[in-house]
C-alpha cells in the first residue's frame, strides 16, 4: 500500500499545483484560466524543446521557461479574459477553452503527434523508501508543490503586493480609487497561474512523458480538485489534490487500473453532494 | 488614468456551474469528435491526399485504383506513413514494370480514417463506390478494420489487411469471405508468444500484463486458449490504462503470485510505463511482448537498459543479410523518401507488410484480368508464385485461410539502441 500512497502523493501534488493557478486567478478576479491543461504541456514542450533539441543547459531552459510561460499568462488575460470578462459575460469561459485547444494543435504541427521521453536524472534509479522502489523526482514534486503553497500564503498575507491582490478581491472599484492598479494586478495574477501550470509540466515531464495530448486529462483533474478543495484557500486546493492523487492511486493499485477514473471522479462527486462548497470553502453569502 | 474602471464580473453559482457543465463538455466533445487528438486542419485533408504513380513509364493505359484507408494523421500516423511508404514503392516497381491487365498502371487512393471506425467506415464505401477501387488496404487500428467489413461484403470488394491483427478480421462469419491478410494475426502470435516464453524462457508460470481495451481482450483471449496446450498457468492478468504513470502496485501482485515472465500487449507509450514501473519494484524478469511497442520510440521512453530486456514478434527485419528483393525495398525507400538505412525505416513491419500486400493484390487483379470483386476475390486463391519481401509466397490464400502469414514467417526481435534487430531462437 505505501508505493500507491507515496505515487498518489506525487502525482496529487501536480494537481495541486495545477489547481493553484485556478485558485489564484478565482481570488483575484473572480475568472479563470480553463486551457491551464494545456498550459501543463506547453510547459514541458517548451522545456523539452530549448533542453533537448536546442540543447541549452537545463539551469538556463527552466527560468526561461516559466518567464515564456508567465508572458503567455500575461497574453492570454489580455486576449482571451479581458475583452470576454466585460459587464459580468462568461464568454471568458469559453475563449479559454478554445485558447487551450488551439494550443494543443499547435503543439502537434510543431512538436509532434508522437510522445517523447524526457529523460532526468532525477527520473532513472529508484530509491527504496519503506522497501519500494521510488523516482526521486517524485519525491521533490510534493516539496515543490509545499513550497508553492507557502510562497502564496506569504504572497498574499505578508506583502504590499499581496495586499493590493486582497484589495482588488474584495472590491475592484474601491480599490481602483484607492489607486491599486487593478487591471495590471489581474493580468499578474494570470501570469502567476500559468507559471504554475508551466513548473508543473516540467517535474512530470520525466514520469509521463512528453505529447501534445499531456495537459487536457491533467487539467480536467486540477479543475475537479480546485472545485472540491473550495477555491478560497491555496491549502484547501493542495489538500485536495493531494488526497485526489491518494483516491485514484489505491483505486488502481488495490482495485486494477480500470478503476482509476471510476473511483476518482465517483469521490468527486460524493465530496460535492455533501459539501457543496468544497472541502474547505465557505459558503457563498449573497446580501440583498 | 491609466486603468478604467472595470465592471466586476459578477459570478453566482448558477452562471458559474453552466460554465463548469460548458468546459466538461466542450472537453467530452474534443474527446469524441477526436478534434483535440488530430490538427484542425487535418479535416480536409483525406481527401486531397491521392499519391500519382510516380513512375508510369511502363504502364500507359487508364489507372487501376486500388484504395487504403489508414490512419494518416493522430497518435498512429506513423504507421499510416510506413504503410504509405510499403505500398507506394510496390506501385513504382509495378508500373515500371508494365502494370497490369496488360499495360494499366496502378493509382493508390488514399484516406484519413483518424483511427476512427465510423470515419474509416465511410472512407471504404466512398472508395468502393464513388473510386471504384478494385482492392481496399487496410491501417493498423483492429477496430477500424472490424468495422469496415460490412461494407465490404456489402460491396463485394476484397479488403487486404497489412497491420491489425485481430482474429476476427479474416476469421469472420461472410461467406463468401473477402477479407485477406498479410500480417499477424493475434491468436497465431498469442500461441508463437506462449510458446516461447514456455520452451525458450522455461516459464511455467506467467503473468499477463494487457492494455485496457479490446485489443487487450482479444490477446487475453488468445493466451488462455494456448495457456493449456503448453501447460503454462496465467497466475494473474493485469490491465492499464494508456496515460498511467505507475503501474507497481499490479505488477507486484502477479510478482507475489509467482510470474516468471511476463507477456505485455500495449503500444509503445503505455508499454514504457510499465517497464518503468518494473524498475521501481526492482524486478528482473523477462517480458516478452507482442508488436505494439515497436510503433513508436519504446527505447526512449522506456530507457535503454529496460527496452533490452524485452523479447517481441515482427513479421520482417531490415536488419541483417537481405535477400534479393529486401535490398530493393531498401534501394527505393532511400530513393524515394531518403532513408539510408533500416535503422531510420520506422515501424518496419508497416512498410514490409504493404509492400508484399500491393504485390500479391496487384498478382490478383491481373490473374483475374478484372476489376470486379468476386472474380478478384477468387483469384487470391489461384496466384502464380510471387518471391516477395517477407517470403516466397506459394499459395499464399485458400479458402479456409485468408492469412498469408503463419508464425513460421514471424521473427522475434529485441531492441538494441533504437534499432530492432532479431535474436537467435
Amino acid at each position: 500500500m505505501w508505493p500507491q500512497i507515496l505515487s498518489g502523493i506525487a502525482i496529487g501534488s501536480m494537481y495541486g499545483l495545477i489547481a493553484l493557478g485556478f485558485q489564484i486567478t478565482y481570488a483575484v478576479s473572480n475568472t479563470m484560466n480553463f486551457s491551464q491543461g494545456a498550459f501543463v504541456m506547453v510547459g514541458a514542450v517548451l522545456c523539452y524543446s530549448l533542453n533537448i533539441t536546442w540543447g541549452v543547459p537545463a539551469v538556463l531552459a527552466v527560468p526561461v521557461t516559466l518567464l515564456l510561460c508567465a508572458g503567455l499568462g500575461l497574453a492570454v488575460e489580455r486576449w482571451a479574459v479581458r475583452p470576454f470578462a466585460r459587464d459580468g459575460s462568461n464568454a471568458w469561459l469559453l475563449s479559454t477553452i478554445a485558447l487551450g485547444i488551439i494550443a494543443e494543435n499547435l503543439a502537434m504541427l510543431t512538436f509532434g503527434k508522437e510522445v517523447r521521453g524526457y529523460s532526468s536524472p532525477l527520473a532513472e534509479s529508484p530509491v527504496a523508501i519503506f522497501g519500494f522502489g521510488v523516482f526521486p523526482l517524485e519525491l521533490l514534486i510534493p516539496v515543490v508543490g509545499l513550497l508553492a503553497a507557502i510562497a502564496l500564503r506569504i504572497l498574499f498575507t505578508q506583502t504590499l503586493l499581496g495586499k493590493a491582490f486582497q484589495a482588488v478581491s474584495e472590491n475592484p472599484e474601491t480599490a481602483l480609487l484607492m489607486g491599486v492598479p487593478v487591471q495590471r494586478l489581474v493580468a499578474c495574477s494570470f501570469a502567476l497561474s500559468t507559471v504554475m501550470a508551466g513548473l508543473a509540466g516540467m517535474l512530470i515531464a520525466p514520469i509521463a512523458n512528453v505529447s501534445a495530448t499531456m495537459g487536457t486529462l491533467l487539467g480536467l483533474k486540477a479543475f475537479a480538485t480546485a472545485i472540491i478543495g473550495g477555491l478560497s484557500s491555496p491549502w484547501g486546493v493542495m489538500v485536495a489534490g493531494v488526497g485526489y492523487g491518494v483516491v485514484e492511486s489505491m483505486a488502481a493499485g488495490l482495485l486494477g487500473g480500470s478503476y482509476r477514473e471510476i473511483v476518482g471522479f465517483a469521490v468527486v462527486i460524493l465530496v460535492l453532494a455533501l459539501r457543496p462548497n468544497g472541502l474547505f470553502g465557505r459558503a457563498h453569502v449573497e446580501k440583498v | 488614468m491609466a486603468f478604467k474602471p472595470r465592471k466586476r464580473p459578477v459570478i453566482r453559482r448558477r452562471n458559474f456551474l453552466k460554465g463548469v457543465a460548458g468546459f466538461g463538455s466542450a472537453i467530452a466533445l474534443a474527446k469524441l469528435t477526436g478534434c483535440a487528438d488530430t490538427p484542425s486542419t487535418s479535416d480536409a485533408s483525406g481527401e486531397s491526399e491521392a499519391a500519382p504513380a510516380a513512375d508510369t513509364a511502363g504502364a500507359t493505359g487508364e489507372p487501376v485504383k486500388f484504395g487504403l484507408v489508414a490512419a494518416i494523421t493522430g497518435p498512429s500516423a506513423l504507421s499510416g506513413e510506413a504503410i504509405t511508404r510499403g505500398l507506394s514503392v510496390a506501385v513504382d516497381e509495378i508500373n515500371a514494370d508494365g502494370g497490369v491487365m496488360g499495360g494499366r498502371p496502378i493509382e493508390l487512393v488514399i484516406r484519413d480514417d483518424e483511427s476512427t471506425p465510423a470515419k474509416g467506415v465511410a472512407a471504404a464505401r466512398e472508395l468502393i463506390e464513388q473510386e471504384e477501387v478494385a482492392v481496399v488496404f487496410g491501417g493498423l487500428d483492429s477496430p477500424v478494420s472490424l468495422a469496415m467489413l460490412d461494407v465490404i461484403h456489402e460491396l463485394e470488394t476484397p479488403y487486404m489487411g497489412v497491420w491489425a491483427a485481430a482474429t476476427g478480421i479474416t476469421r469472420n462469419d461472410y461467406e463468401p469471405n473477402y477479407a485477406f491478410r498479410v500480417s499477424a494475426n493475434d491468436n497465431i502470435v498469442d500461441n508463437f508468444l506462449m510458446r516461447y516464453a514456455n520452451q525458450e524462457k522455461g516459464a511455467s508460470k506467467v503473468g499477463l500484463v494487457l492494455i485496457n481495451n479490446p485489443w487487450g481482450e482479444s490477446n487475453q483471449k488468445g493466451f488462455e486458449e494456448w495457456a493449456s496446450e503448453y501447460s503454462v498457468d496465467i497466475v494473474g492478468i493485469e490491465k492499464f490504462n494508456d496515460g498511467d504513470t505507475d503501474i507497481s502496485a499490479q505488477l507486484s501482485r502477479l510478482k507475489d503470485a509467482g510470474a516468471e515472465t511476463l507477456l505485455l500487449v500495449a503500444n509503445a507509450a503505455p508499454g514504457a510505463q510499465m517497464m518503468k514501473s518494473l524498475t521501481r519494484l526492482d524486478w528482473d524478469v523477462p517480458v516478452v511482448s507482442h508488436w505494439g511497442i515497436s510503433g513508436g520510440r519504446f527505447s526512449e521512453l522506456a530507457g535503454q537498459d529496460a527496452a533490452d530486456k524485452v523479447t517481441f514478434v515482427q513479421t520482417y527485419s531490415f536488419y541483417g543479410d537481405q535477400s534479393p528483393a529486401g535490398e530493393r525495398v531498401l534501394a527505393a525507400l532511400d530513393e524515394k523518401y531518403g532513408l539510408s538505412g533500416p535503422e531510420e525505416i520506422l515501424a518496419p513491419v508497416g512498410v514490409a507488410n504493404s509492400y508484399d500486400a500491393m504485390h500479391l493484390a496487384a498478382l490478383a487483379v491481373d490473374t483475374a484480368g478484372s476489376t470486379d470483386g468476386s472474380a478478384v476475390r477468387e483469384a487470391f486463391f489461384d496466384l502464380p508464385t510471387y518471391e516477395g519481401l517477407i517470403k516466397t509466397y506459394e499459395t499464399p490464400f485458400t479458402p479456409d485461410d485468408h492469412d498469408a502469414l503463419s508464425e513460421d514467417d514471424y521473427i522475434l526481435v529485441q531492441w538494441e539502441g533504437d534499432q530492432i534487430v532479431p535474436i537467435e531462437s
